[in-house]
C-alpha cells in the first residue's frame, strides 16, 4: 500500500502522516501544486493551516491543483483521508458533508480524547469494530463539526458518521458530539482528531491511531 | 464595478466570537447589549458584475454556514 500525503503551505502534520503510512506501507509527498497520483493507493490530507487558513478554514485549498487531482481520485473510488485541516479541506471542496466551525469555548485546544467507532463500514475503519474505543489526541481551533439536522438523520441513516466523541468528551460543540464521517460510498472519511500522532504507545501513550491506516489495506486485500 | 460583500455566520447557528464579544462589553461599562455576531466584510472590484454571485458561493461565503448579501458601491 503506497500511500500519498498532500503538502500545502502551511500543513504542518504531512511528516508524522508520512511516519504514520510508514508504519503499515510506503508514503510519499504530494506537492500541493502536482496533479500526479500515479502509484499511489491511498491519499492523507493532513493538519496544518494550508495557505494560513485566510478566509475560512481549508476554503483555499480545496482549489490546489492537487485537490483537483485528489477529487478525481475519490470519484474513482479510491480511498481518501482528511485529518483536521484536511478534513476541513474535504467538506469544504464538498467531498465530505457538513462544515467545522471555531470551537464552541473558542479556545485552540490540545488533548487526548476518546473515539467511539460508529460505523466500521468504511476503507478507513475496516480494521475496527463498531463500538470500539480509540484514543486519539485533538488539536484545533475550528473543529466544531456542523451539518443541519436533517442531513444529520440522514448521514446516521445511511452509516457515514463514523466517530463520535466518547460521553462527555465532546471537546468543541460538534454536532451530536461526532468527530468523524465518511462519503456515501466510504472511501472518503475526515476527521477533527490525529490518528497519525497515535502510532506509538512509547512516545503518546497509545497506537490506536494506526488501526485507521492499517484499514485500506484491508479493504484492497 | 466596485462592491462590497458582507458575510455573517447564518441564523441559528453559535458564533462563538460574537458572544466573547459581547460578555467583555459589560466589563467595559457597556450594558445592554445583546445578540452581537461577528461576520467579514470582503471589498471588491470586479470587470464583471455577473459572476459575483457564484464567487460568493463558491469561495468567499460557505452557504452551509453563512449567509453573505453582495452590496453595489460603484458602479
Amino acid at each position: 500500500m503506497r500511500f500519498g500525503v498532500l503538502q500545502f503551505p502551511g500543513s504542518c502534520d504531512e511528516r508524522d502522516a508520512i511516519a504514520a503510512c510508514g508504519r503499515v506501507g510506503e508514503a510519499e509527498i504530494i506537492w500541493h501544486e502536482s496533479t500526479d497520483l500515479s502509484g499511489v493507493d491511498a491519499v492523507v490530507v493532513p493538519g496544518g493551516f494550508s495557505y494560513g487558513d485566510y478566509l475560512r478554514a481549508g476554503a483555499i485549498a480545496r482549489f490546489a491543483p492537487a485537490m483537483e487531482a485528489v477529487t478525481r481520485f475519490a470519484a474513482d473510488g479510491g480511498p481518501v483521508l482528511g485529518i483536521c485541516n484536511g478534513f476541513q479541506v474535504l467538506c469544504e471542496a464538498g467531498l465530505l458533508p457538513g462544515a467545522l466551525l471555531p470551537n464552541e469555548g473558542r479556545k485552540f485546544l490540545c488533548r487526548q480524547v476518546d473515539l467511539e467507532v460508529v460505523s466500521a463500514d468504511s476503507v478507513w475503519l475496516g480494521a475496527t469494530e463498531p463500538g470500539q474505543t480509540l484514543s486519539v489526541p485533538v488539536k484545533h481551533a475550528n473543529g466544531r463539526w456542523f451539518a443541519p439536522d436533517q442531513t444529520v438523520d440522514a448521514l446516521e441513516e445511511s452509516g457515514q458518521i463514523a466517530l463520535r466523541y466518547a460521553a462527555g468528551q465532546n471537546p468543541n460543540g460538534s454536532t451530536r458530539d461526532i468527530a468523524g464521517v465518511t462519503n456515501e460510498a466510504g472511501n472518503v472519511m475526515g476527521l477533527m482528531p490525529h490518528p497519525e500522532h497515535a502510532v506509538d504507545a512509547a512516545l503518546t501513550g497509545s497506537a490506536d491511531g494506526l488501526e485507521i491506516f492499517r484499514s485500506p489495506a484491508l479493504a484492497t486485500a | 464595478m466596485k462592491a462590497r460583500v458582507l458575510i455573517r455566520p447564518k441564523e441559528g447557528i453559535l458564533d462563538p466570537q460574537g458572544k466573547a464579544v459581547e460578555r467583555a462589553l459589560p466589563a467595559l461599562g457597556f450594558e445592554g447589549i445583546d445578540n452581537v455576531r461577528v461576520g467579514r466584510l470582503v471589498e471588491l472590484e470586479a470587470e464583471d458584475p455577473a459572476h459575483l454571485e457564484s464567487l460568493c458561493e463558491k469561495l468567499l461565503a460557505n452557504p452551509l454556514i453563512e449567509d453573505f448579501e453582495i452590496e453595489e458601491i460603484e458602479a
